[in-house]
């Protein structure tokens, strides 16, 4: 891992893994897209409504992946003090806080009309508003110190702090009554969702992970150029 | 085509969230390229100048 603490080694790998990402993005995005709009079925409860479902679930998976690895790069900025590791926890959080926001809105949007309601004060719903919340926090705090290193410590911090909320956010379906439905692809036994429906949900799912790697390099790329400002323009004052 | 834009009488819910998805997921990649060139011009434009001062 230290041989990408050099930037622009960094850079070099970033650049060797974006066509791909762009690729598998562009691919995954188009046949998922058609399969989730055109070719799979509409669910014999929930009719066309079902179909929110393919940008609905992957969105939340990412907006709990994402928080994962900005956890990640906040331990590793914290412990082994990894120069670029609390620049991607930054790069990660406006992406993070994306998904979040859309899980949010289309599982409103879902809930009207499967549930009546737009929105419900469960277990699910709420952890999954401070999940958003923790982003947004996260964000926060890197703007509010003009020491760099201060504000990424705390950031990490409380990045650290609110990874107590991601087994809430998993388990909530099981712990609490709620509207939610319990999992039906990630759980023991396997998947109870049929082939005609998973399918288009898991390439779905493949083009939000190949999005997120997508624009995470390129935020990677945009903060390690915003420290080398940082750093260039004090040594114009001070050098 | 009506029937399929009707989504089985769930258009406004269905459309509303593919687009905000699209709307979202697009401006955010956007704004991160942008983002990206400008942050990109800066240092390249600070370069030469440290280079010739020093």
């Amino acid at each position: 891992m230290h041989r990408f603490a050099n930037p622009a080694e960094f850079n070099r790998l970033a650049d060797r893994i974006l066509p791909w990402s762009l690729a598998i993005m562009a691919g995954a995005f188009a046949a998922g897209l058609y399969l989730a709009l055109f070719a799979s079925p509409p669910d014999y409860q929930q009719g066309d409504s079902v179909r929110i479902m393919y940008v609905h679930v992957p969105a939340a998976w990412m907006a709990m992946f994402t928080y994962m690895v900005m956890a990640g790069a906040s331990f590793t900025a914290l412990v082994w003090r990894h120069p670029l590791a609390d620049l991607a926890g930054k790069a990660a959080a406006p992406i993070g806080a994306t998904f979040t926001a859309l899980a949010l809105v289309t599982g409103s949007l879902w809930g009207k009309p499967m549930w009546g309601t737009y929105w419900e004060w469960d277990g699910r719903m709420t952890s999954v508003l401070v999940l958003f919340f923790l982003y947004l926090g996260y964000m926060a705090v890197w703007q509010s110190m003009d020491d760099e290193a201060k504000a990424g410590r705390a950031a990490s911090i409380l990045a650290l702090v609110g990874v107590a909320n991601i087994p809430i956010i998993k388990f909530s379906v099981d712990w609490w009554n709620t509207l939610h439905q319990p999992a039906s692809v990630m759980r023991m036994g396997g998947p109870t969702i049929d082939g005609t429906m998973l399918w288009p949900l898991l390439i779905m799912a493949l083009a939000y992970k190949a999005y997120f790697v997508t624009v995470f390099l390129w935020r990677m790329k945009l903060e390690i150029n915003r420290r080398k400002l940082s750093v260039l323009s004090q040594a114009e004052v001070y050098g | 085509m009506a029937e399929f834009l009707d989504m089985g009488g769930y258009a406004v819910f269905v459309w509303a969230a593919y687009g905000l998805c699209a709307a979202a997921l697009v401006g955010l990649a956007l704004h991160s390229l942008k983002a990206g060139k400008q942050a990109r011009d800066r240092v390249e434009a600070l370069r030469p100048r440290r280079r010739k001062g020093a």
